[in-house]
């Protein structure tokens, strides 16, 4: 390797230099890590006066679930929410980046910030990595130009729609909205069908599960169900009881007093510096 | 389906599936007294939609409805082996003939056998049936996966219309509402699956036999508000 290579600073974006490496331990057995996926669904519609967003709340490493009580809708801005699926780092991370870029044009501007500014940030950091930031987005919120609701696919495309459903369990929430979605649902109306598409994810699709959450934003107003409805309890407790006792038992108090330590400092030369 | 690879040995063909039969979505339902089952009437050839006015589904001996997707050829394939079957079986003349079980542990031997010789009949069959009063739904997959069940769908309807089933199947549906029912799931998967055309066949088997329905058009709803203007309020957005 020349000097010039190793001096050089680093430029943004990925390194692809590992890459050769990997392959060749691959093909000699060694398994790569395995990510933390929120193998997921996440939903989105519009109702009459904004937009309701729910997801369910299973994050998977391979076949295990890892964490049974995550939370995937994530804060943009007080209008914006954002939900995501695929690997659970590039979505946190990539909300967080761009929640702080849009507080960073909110003091800049002054005004409420608008989703569509959410939404091409999102979409040009993607594009930029083409694909390779593995984060599916339902991104939904209230500005002054009334409730919008997108969703963005890893690659770095957008959808403007009224009803919208990702991740995993995507088919099953989207064969509930398809059968039952209208125009002008009322916001009770508008999270019942929200729940329904999400538990028929829990139910039919072996990423999804646990218990569902969902937003509510309407203009000037947010309201985060976390927890919305628990459809899976922990249904077998033992009635008995357990027998051991809480806390450790105390067999024997005996109170030793501890020695003090006594420092005999010499009368010698300071040290050396 | 098209992802297999074309393979010069013969007895492997089968794994090149080239000339495509269709990925069906079609469901099926049983129900009180009947047995119904919907399925999209064409057959594509990899992409394209080559054969519109195809019959997936096919009343085998007096009790039962085979429905198939997948490879056609495969499937006329074994139409031909049960129509030996059948005909064995009415030689005996003795008064009893081969019900939906039988049937359907039969061809799960077929498809599971060609699946151990690396020769499978690339199908997911469908099959149902009535039978001395026993309603009877079973499906078998390419490798011999065999299950019966209340509601069963192959392809994408796996995905899309089984959740709308499971929550919406009992027990004690009339004829009426099963036909909406599937209509329902089948409306979902036209939305929402880019092979099937909007041509629905219907079956019906009953003790009494089995009744063919014309094929039909579901009615499709495009006229969200929207869809009018997605752009509106932030012109340029794609």
């Amino acid at each position: 390797m020349s000097k010039e290579m190793v001096d050089l600073p680093p430029k943004g974006g990925f390194s692809f230099d590992l890459c050769r490496r990997n392959d060749m331990l691959a093909k000699k057995g060694a398994k790569p890590p395995s990510f933390r996926k929120t193998g997921t669904t996440i939903v989105g519609l519009i109702f009459q006066d904004g937009v309701i967003l729910g997801a369910d709340t299973r994050a998977t490493e391979g076949p295990i679930v890892c964490d049974k009580n995550c939370e995937k809708i994530h804060y943009m801005a007080p209008n914006i929410y954002c939900c995501g699926a695929g690997t659970a780092a590039d979505t946190e991370a990539v909300t967080d980046m761009v929640s702080s870029q849009l507080q960073l044009h909110r003091y800049h501007t002054g005004r409420e910030s608008r989703v569509v500014t959410a939404l091409t940030l999102l979409k040009r950091h993607l594009f930029n990595y083409q694909g390779h930031v593995q984060a599916a987005l339902v991104l939904g919120g209230v500005d002054f130009t009334g409730p919008h609701l997108h969703t963005i696919y890893p690659h770095g495309s957008t959808d403007t729609l009224p009803f919208a459903t990702m991740g995993s369990g995507s088919l099953a929430a989207m064969s509930v909205f398809e059968s039952k979605f209208r125009e002008g649902l009322t916001r009770d109306e508008g999270i019942q069908l929200v729940a329904e598409a999400i538990c028929s994810g829990i139910f039919n699709d072996l990423g999804s599960g646990s218990n569902v959450d969902i937003c509510v934003i309407t203009k000037g107003h947010k309201e985060y169900l976390r927890n919305h409805l628990l459809p899976n309890p922990r249904t077998y407790v033992s009635e008995k009881g357990y027998p051991f006792p809480k806390k450790t038992e105390v067999l024997l108090t005996k109170i030793t007093p501890l020695k003090q330590k006594v420092e005999i400092i010499e009368a010698g030369d300071a040290m050396e510096e | 389906m098209g992802e297999a690879r074309p393979s010069p040995d013969p007895t492997r063909a089968s794994l090149a599936a080239q000339a495509v039969g269709q990925f069906s979505m079609f469901v099926e339902i049983t129900i009180y007294v009947e047995g119904v089952l919907p399925s999209v009437a064409v057959c594509s050839y990899g992409s394209t939609l080559r054969y519109k006015t195809i019959e997936r589904i096919k009343p085998i001996g007096k009790h039962s409805l085979l429905g198939a997707s997948g490879e056609i050829s495969d499937f006329q394939e074994i139409l031909r082996y049960l129509d030996e079957l059948i005909l064995y079986d009415n030689m005996w003349d003795d008064g009893n003939s081969l019900g939906p079980k039988e049937l359907h542990n039969y061809l799960t031997r077929v498809m599971y056998n060609r699946r151990n010789k690396f020769n499978p009949l690339w199908n997911s069959l469908v099959l149902g049936g009535v039978k001395n009063g026993q309603k009877y739904l079973g499906m078998v997959s390419m490798i011999g996966v065999s299950f019966e069940e209340n509601h069963v769908a192959t392809g994408f309807g796996n995905h899309l219309a089984r959740p709308i089933l499971r929550d919406e199947w009992n027990e004690n549906l009339s004829f009426e509402d099963a036909v909406k029912l599937l209509e329902k799931c089948m409306r979902v998967l036209l939305y929402r699956d880019r092979s099937p055309v909007n041509k629905l066949q219907i079956v019906k088997i009953t003790e009494e036999g089995t009744t063919n329905f014309p094929p039909y058009s579901l009615k499709t709803f495009w006229g969200f508000e929207s869809y009018e203007n997605p752009t509106v309020g932030e012109e340029g957005l794609w």
